[in-house]
């Protein structure tokens, strides 16, 4: 039976006081907090297991190589890839997008071709395919989300066309919380010959990944929101694709033969792992897979189901204050604005009570403002996430609004 | 009002709410700069609320317009403008602001966290110091 209070022992900081405060963390959208096994984990790595990988031929690096090659079969069984060589280690989603931009993209996408992603894309997700298009003279076009911030796949189907080469998009916003519907997203670019490149960053940390049934043909999420280490990431894709897509940077373990006047690549992953991957990194994600692995996700949803619920309802007893993104298919994301409260003052006050939120345009400057605000602050879940939490919030937030009005 | 006189109304205050709410009287004090001079030129990047910093030279000094759309930070540019009050380029120059805040009990509000503190200001207070020194 899934228990937040027990899953809260396994985190060490959500027990430390800061500044004197109850640790109220809720903002695991940014980045997730660590469980002990994960920690001890990496401690043990590099204390008894440490070596650099795919290298040497004594025990310290054929044991390191294993845990980090296992830790790759880890992400495979956790997103149900088909072999573990379609799983790329990166420094982080951020990498894997960019990896896709440059390489895929500069060899795909060309004058007058469509690269087509949403109007709440992260910055991570816009980007390297706004500065793709500005050097191939391509379009990069947005498709608009309902109202409430709702996926209207009609709105997707119509920004489609036969010229469109790649559809990125997040499995589920940053900004909003809105879960898009990725098989529908992938079903119908499929039908046009766009490929689809999934940003599963939010979605992994609340939803059970399965690529084969989204049939997604790339897809990112980093370690650090996924409860693991920060640095590393993962970019999935299918493997006759990557094996397509020519290399992104260049150096050791990449390579088949070096000659004087030219080189020969090695086959995905390692074609895409140039140099001395983030190995104790990786091997963290994996165990925070493995931690994540004994739960049920279907428990998980349900559990953050009714903590979505409290969490609405207790934010509306706020005179004044607007949910951003009220998607019937949300994930536990509350980004809102409290009239005539700033959220750089907002955040200050919930700082001192030991209220850790977000507060900005959430590396998602146009949406934003294109919805009216200069700055938003947002209150995140995570699977630690439990009532109190939300009640220290709320009660901060009516002490805020005493002292900023 | 000096800035020793400052830092001592500031140390004799304990709790944080009597800090901000002592931070909120002092921005409610700054005089408003005017919509028409909300520039992007004058804006402090860097700084999650919007900031504006316009510099003026008289003589040897530099004295500075400033606002921000969020009342705490407003308080805080109060106090950062206390602090470089009739002083030459050189001065502000010489002046550790965070040694000042720290003093205050207000030292995470000048820390280099991007996102919430205050450092890009003042970097740019110095960097019009430095601009006036190479002149």
């Amino acid at each position: 039976m899934f228990d937040a209070y027990e899953i809260r022992k396994d985190f060490p900081i959500l027990s430390k006081l800061i500044e004197g405060k109850r640790n109220t963390y809720l903002d695991t959208a940014a980045s997730a907090q660590k469980p002990c096994s994960v920690i001890n984990r990496m401690v043990k790595a590099y204390e008894e297991e440490y070596a650099n990988v795919h290298r040497g031929s004594y025990w310290l690096s054929d044991t390191a190589t294993a845990n980090y090659e296992n830790a790759r079969k880890l992400v495979q069984t956790f997103i149900n890839a088909s072999k573990k060589e379609e799983i790329i280690f990166t420094r982080g989603a951020t990498e894997g997008i960019n990896l896709m931009a440059s390489s895929w993209g500069n060899k795909n996408i060309g004058s007058g071709d469509e690269i087509l992603i949403s109007k709440a894309e992260h910055h991570a997700n816009l980007v390297p395919w706004q500065q793709l298009a500005l050097k191939k003279g391509a379009c990069l076009k947005y498709f608009d989300l309902g109202e409430d911030g709702d996926f209207i796949l009609d709105n997707f189907i119509k920004a489609l066309s036969d010229k469109t080469k790649i559809v990125a998009v997040s499995a589920m916003s940053n900004v909003l919380g809105t879960i898009f519907d990725v098989k529908k997203v992938v079903s119908e670019a499929h039908k046009v010959g766009a490929k689809v490149l999934i940003d599963a960053c939010q979605f992994a940390v609340h939803k059970k990944i399965d690529v084969i049934d989204m049939n997604a043909d790339f897809l990112v999420f980093s370690g650090h929101k996924l409860y693991g280490p920060t640095g590393v990431g993962v970019l999935y894709g299918k493997y006759d694709l990557l094996c397509e897509t020519p290399p992104y940077q260049f150096g050791g373990d990449m390579i088949e033969h070096v000659y004087y006047d030219r080189t020969t690549f090695t086959l995905p992953p390692a074609r895409f792992e140039a140099g001395t991957p983030a190995i104790v990194q990786a091997i963290g994600l994996g165990e925070a897979i493995e931690y994540l692995m004994k739960f049920d996700f279907c428990e998980i949803e349900e559990y953050e189901n009714m903590l979505i619920k409290y969490t609405t309802d207790r934010l509306l007893e706020i005179d004044n204050l607007k949910i951003i993104g009220n998607a019937k298919n949300k994930g536990g994301v509350f980004s809102f604005d409290i009239k005539g409260i700033h959220p750089q003052d907002l955040a200050f006050v919930l700082g001192k009570e030991g209220v850790g939120v977000r507060t900005g345009h959430f590396c998602a400057e146009p949406l934003v403002k294109e919805l009216g605000y200069n700055s938003l602050t947002r209150a995140s879940l995570g699977i630690y996430s439990v009532k109190e939490d939300i009640d220290v919030l709320i009660k901060t937030l009516q002490k805020a609004k005493l002292l900023l009005t | 009002m000096s800035i020793e006189t400052l830092v001592d109304d500031f140390s004799f205050l304990d709790a944080w709410e009597d800090k901000y709410k002592y931070l909120i009287e002092l921005g409610a004090g700054l005089p408003k700069l005017d919509d028409s001079k909300k520039l992007d030129e004058w804006k402090v990047e860097g700084c999650q609320s919007q900031v504006w910093l316009i510099p003026h030279i008289d003589g040897e000094n530099l004295f500075f317009e400033g606002d921000s759309d969020a009342i705490i930070v407003r308080g805080i540019i109060a106090v950062v403008f206390e602090i470089f009050k009739d002083k030459s380029a050189q001065e502000i120059l010489n002046i550790d602001v965070e040694e000042i805040f720290a003093r205050m009990g207000l030292k995470e509000h000048i820390t280099p966290n991007r996102r919430s503190g205050m450092l890009s200001m003042v970097d740019k207070i110095k960097y019009y110091a430095q601009q006036k020194l190479k002149d």
